[in-house]
Parts: C-alpha cells; sequence; structure tokens
C-alpha cells in the first residue's frame, strides 16, 4: 500500500474522531463514531486482520453502536448543553493531547525496526482458523472466563436498567402506563 | 512503505484524542464514546504490532478487548440510564456525590 493512500485514511480517521469529541450534539457524536469504527475495519483488513475487521464491523458498529444511538434517543438529549466546567480547560486538553501523540508519533519513527516491520506471515493469516487455534488452545482458560464475564455483565445490566417496582410504582400508575 | 509504525502512530493519535474527549465533554454518553475511541486505538496498535511480528496473539488479545468493550457498554449505558432516571441529567458535573 502506498504511503500516500495511508495518510489520506489516517488522515480522515483522527478528523472522524476528532468529530466524536468536538460535536455538540451526541447524536453527531456516535455517527461520527460510527465512521471512525468503520474506518479501523479498513485498516484491520489492510493488516491481514480479517476476521477482526469483521468483528469490528459486526459487534462495533453493528451492536455496540446501536446500544449507544438507542440510549441516546431513549434519553432524548437533542439540545443538551455541553460546556467545559473551565473554557481553558478544552484548550489546555487538547494542547496536552497533542503533544504526547506528536511525542509517541516521534518515538516510534525513531525506532522503525522495533515492531519487526518485515515478518513473513503464514498461510491464513488472520483467518478464522488460525484466530480460533490460537483461542482454543492457548487462551482456553480465558475465553471460558470471558463467558462468565458476559453472564456477568448481562445480569448486571438488566438488574440496573429495571425500575424499582417499590418507590417508582405512583410514577408508574400516572403517566407511565400511558 | 507503510510499516506497523505507522499504524502505531496513528493508534497514539485516536488514543490521546479520546482522552482529550474524556477531559473535555461533559455529556456522560459521550465520555463513554470517547472511552470505545481509547479502546479502539489500544486495539489498532494490537493488530498492527501482530501483523508486524507475523503471531496471532494480538488478534486474540483484540478478541478479548472486543468483547469486554461490549459488556462494558451493556453495562455502562445502562448504569446510565438508572443515573438518568434518578437526577434526571447525563452531565459529568451535576454527578459529584463521591467527590471530596
Amino acid at each position: 500500500m502506498s504511503e500516500l493512500v495511508f495518510y489520506l485514511m489516517a488522515a480522515a480517521t483522527v478528523l472522524c474522531a476528532l468529530g466524536v469529541i468536538t460535536r455538540p450534539n451526541p447524536v453527531h457524536s456516535a455517527l461520527f463514531l460510527v465512521m471512525t469504527l468503520f474506518m479501523l475495519a479498513v485498516f484491520y483488513i489492510i493488516l491481514e486482520a480479517h476476521l477482526v475487521a469483521a468483528l469490528q464491523i459486526i459487534v462495533y458498529a453493528g451492536a455496540v453502536m446501536v446500544l449507544f444511538l438507542f440510549v441516546i434517543t431513549l434519553l432524548n438529549l437533542k439540545g443538551d448543553p455541553d460546556e467545559p466546567a473551565h473554557p481553558m480547560l478544552r484548550i489546555v486538553a487538547y494542547a496536552v493531547a497533542a503533544t504526547l501523540a506528536a511525542g509517541v508519533a516521534v518515538v516510534l519513527m525513531g525506532d522503525a525496526g522495533a515492531t519487526g516491520a518485515g515478518a513473513v506471515l503464514a498461510e491464513g493469516f488472520g483467518g478464522t482458523r488460525a484466530l480460533a487455534r490460537v483461542l482454543f488452545t492457548d487462551y482456553l482458560v480465558a475465553f471460558e472466563l470471558t463467558s462468565m464475564l458476559l453472564l456477568v455483565a448481562v445480569v448486571g445490566a438488566v438488574v440496573l436498567a429495571q425500575r424499582d417496582p417499590a418507590s417508582e410504582s405512583p410514577l408508574a400508575e400516572s403517566g407511565e402506563d400511558a | 512503505m507503510v510499516g506497523p509504525t505507522h499504524f502505531l502512530a496513528l493508534s497514539s493519535a485516536l488514543f490521546f484524542i479520546g482522552a482529550a474527549g474524556v477531559a473535555t465533554r461533559r455529556n456522560i454518553v459521550v465520555i463513554f464514546m470517547s472511552v470505545e475511541l481509547m479502546l479502539n486505538a489500544a486495539n489498532l496498535a494490537f493488530v498492527a504490532v501482530a501483523r508486524g511480528l507475523g503471531t496471532m496473539e494480538g488478534q486474540v488479545i483484540v478478541f478479548f478487548v472486543m468483547t469486554l468493550a461490549a459488556a462494558e457498554a451493556a453495562v455502562g449505558l445502562a448504569v446510565i440510564l438508572a443515573m438518568f432516571r434518578n437526577r434526571q441529567t447525563v452531565d459529568a458535573g451535576e454527578i459529584s456525590l463521591l467527590k471530596w
């Protein structure tokens, strides 16, 4: 892949990411985040991580972002003012973040060989078979623990999101049943 | 030649954009989205290094991070919903009960 294509795509990704944190409307932020996640899926394909790219689109851009948009519409956040505590805080935070990112970039560019740029890839690298073989052998315990994590998350989300019938029953009778 | 270094630089840029979002925004849903952005930046770094070293371990970690992010989004958004139900706000500055 030519450098020009990479830099154009990287610039588009960074612009979308900046849109996430600068748009006052949370729906716009969510849509910019979907764009960023799609761009990252393209980068994953470039990096030969085909299964991860598919999961990125299905799980992140599909499921998680729909959950976000659903909650935003449920909360009806339109027109919510979103000013930082101090006007200077925004400038200082952006300056610190830009400085740190530039510092990391400089360190990385000065040490380009450290990440092994020229590794020879095995047949089927990044496919379902290759990932599943590592996942279900070396990382089997972690995989099983992940199922526990998801179970706990499901139960926790249901418990947290449900209404308390004892404390909110007058409200439910007056307005919520309609 | 575009190597893993370029992707790592992009990853750090996205990570610090997410960090700046967490620091500046007051809408807690947008703060949450910034955290997702930081998680995705870390994922990109894992995938880039996995490609550079020619090993699958980095992609397996990304698989776990995605699972974690999905669980985190479900629980976190449920917390936000419960909070909005009790306080009628999503302003992180208003939620100061634990603030010293």
